[in-house]
């Protein structure tokens, strides 16, 4: 099991990480990239099937579909919004 | 905690599933790789949802037929996610794009707070250390938060809902703010709290609800020329907030994409806000939208001068050098192919023309440049703010299409005015300014323009579709 100071560690390294990621990217890519970074924290949808399929009881069953379905959305819309934004750099390698 | 997906193939499932979400999300920072970036990170999200599906059913007994249910239920809550989402995503315009990130993007706050709740409701964030409680319930009430405002931000965009002057809202806000603080604190710590005879659940639920009101609330007067700030930091906190309940189910997959989204989303955040000249604190908590309406009410009427598109047409053909400033008018109008043809036309005839991009232009940072290349202009033709600024002065014409706030004068000069400070494109120092816009409105601010009532400026009163094309034809009778 993974403990609270592991966890802080990862939440460091990877913090910093993100950080550089994005630290030169153009203003022409601010947009997709909010966008891309949108349908990334679409992972959550792992947690919320994990979650559903554990669920006892009416209450948590709902919550659990529920939180499923919005999950999925996040995945899906956020990557068919980003895709349609970087359609528009295609072909368009030269600079 | 307690889930036990554990075993060696899975693991090493998420492992390749997450280098691919992280490697995917840094190759979208780079146009050249961009496009690429989200397929990587598209076939990690998949590998990540089909290994958690396909190991689902190993978790339960399998001769149970109360688990092949629960797998069914699962596969119709991924089909109800997916299908509005896909359909929505491709069926929308591009210009309300925005809108639609908005709106996924609090979808996912809601799916963590989602996961908050059943962990909270059976017990098992209780189970272990004061950590997972505390993650918990602050992932929960940070995802629902941005839920709330994103809904407010999707509203705005879609032009459904205005900014609301609420008298006393600082004092509103205070209260809810600490109603919400000791809810968190509750949930945190349940058995503190006097039960009433209630069930536990009932504490989960007003908080949640309270907390999607405080995020509604925060949002409210923020003005929509804003927008993409908040859903900037909204899209941040989530990406958090999905780290942190990806530490109480124990899945580093989901801890490491959220965190890096939460670290990204900041700095895009501040990058987003820099570039339109706004702190991120001025964003936050000082109402744009408030000030600029009370600023355009006043100012006497005054007039100006208008011009016939043929013969705006015929000025630019016996001119030298042109600069266009498109705007947010020519994304609505589906205008860019159009001006395309347009500049084609004048480049035959030897006149230099070139773009000047606002990095704000539009409803989004890029939009332009986006906008833009979709209809075929080279980058080369494509200039930023600090590269052509200094060059209006030497342009014959500059031509505004649809472009309000970001070629207002008022931003260098007058301090009352809410966007003073901002950088704008030099347009008014051109010979002579043509401004198409559909009417003689104020821009998405509310803020008035002084540019528009040049003495070398001319209205070109249309959509710019209709306007580009009679120019094209005007062009072709000359």
């Amino acid at each position: 099991m993974m403990t609270g100071f592991v966890a802080l560690y990862i939440f460091l390294i990877t913090a910093i990480a993100g950080y550089e990621i994005v630290a030169r990217v153009p203003v022409i890519l601010h947009t997709p990239l909010m966008s891309g970074s949108n349908f990334v924290h679409g992972i959550v949808l792992v947690g919320a099937m994990m979650v559903l399929a554990e669920a006892h009881g009416n209450l948590q069953v709902s919550v659990g579909f529920v939180g499923v379905v919005m999950a999925t959305s996040n995945a899906v819309g956020g990557y068919v919004s980003t895709e349609r934004m970087l359609e528009m750099f295609h072909g368009k390698e030269k600079k | 905690m307690g889930h036990s997906l554990t075993t060696f193939p899975v693991q090493a499932s998420y492992f390749i599933a997450t280098l691919l979400l992280v490697l995917g999300l840094k190759r979208m920072g780079s146009p050249r790789t961009a496009r690429n970036g989200i397929v990587w990170a598209g076939v990690g999200m998949l590998l990540a949802t089909i290994v958690t599906l396909a190991y689902l059913p190993g978790v339960w007994n399998f001769t149970e037929r109360a688990s092949w249910h629960r797998l069914v239920l699962i596969l119709i809550a991924l089909a109800a996610g997916a299908i509005p989402a896909w359909w929505s995503g491709r069926r929308v315009p591009l210009t309300e794009m925005p809108q639609m990130v908005a709106i996924y993007n609090g979808l996912g706050g809601g799916a963590a707070a989602a996961i908050a709740a059943v962990e909270i409701y059976s017990g098992r964030a209780y189970l272990g250390s004061l950590a997972f409680p505390v993650i918990a319930v602050t992932g929960a009430l940070i995802g629902t938060v941005a839920f709330g405002g994103s809904i407010v931000a999707f509203l705005k965009l879609q032009g459904l809902m205005g900014s609301p002057r609420i008298s006393g809202r600082h004092v509103i806000n205070g209260i809810l703010f600490l109603v919400v603080l000791l809810l968190t604190i509750a949930n945190i710590f349940p058995s503190w709290v006097p039960a009433f005879g209630l069930p536990v659940s009932s504490l989960v639920g007003v908080f949640l609800v309270t907390s999607l009101i405080l995020g509604i609330i925060v949002t409210l007067p923020i003005g929509g020329a804003d927008m993409p700030v908040v859903i900037s930091t909204y899209n941040a906190c989530i990406g958090l907030a999905v780290g942190f309940e990806g530490f109480v189910v124990q899945n580093p997959a989901m801890i490491i994409a959220g965190t890096i989204v939460g670290a990204a989303g900041t700095l895009l955040t501040i990058l987003m806000a820099k570039a339109m000249n706004r702190s991120f604190m001025n964003v936050w908590f000082s109402g744009f939208g408030d000030v600029a309406a009370v600023a355009a009410s006043g100012g006497p009427a005054r007039v100006m001068n208008s011009m016939d598109a043929r013969d705006a047409a015929a000025t630019m053909a016996y001119s030298e050098d042109i600069i266009v400033v498109p705007g947010y008018g020519l994304a609505v109008a589906q205008a860019q192919h159009k001006l395309w043809e347009l500049v084609q036309m004048l480049q035959k005839r030897d006149v230099k023309v070139r773009f000047a991009v606002h990095p704000v232009a539009g409803r989004m940072p890029g939009h332009m440049s986006v906008l833009l290349a979709e209809a075929g202009v080279p980058y080369d033709l494509i200039y930023d703010l600090e590269e052509i600024n200094s060059d209006f002065v030497n342009a014959d014409i500059s031509l505004v299409i649809g472009a309000n706030d970001v070629v207002n004068p008022a931003a260098r000069s007058d301090k009352s005015s809410p966007i003073y400070g901002m950088p704008i494109l030099n347009a008014d120092q051109a010979k002579q300014v043509l401004v198409i816009k559909r009417g003689t409105g104020a821009g998405f601010s509310g803020i008035q323009n002084e540019l528009f009532f040049g003495a070398n400026t001319h209205m070109v009163f249309g959509d710019a579709q209709d306007v580009i094309a009679k120019m094209i034809s005007g062009l072709k009778e000359l």
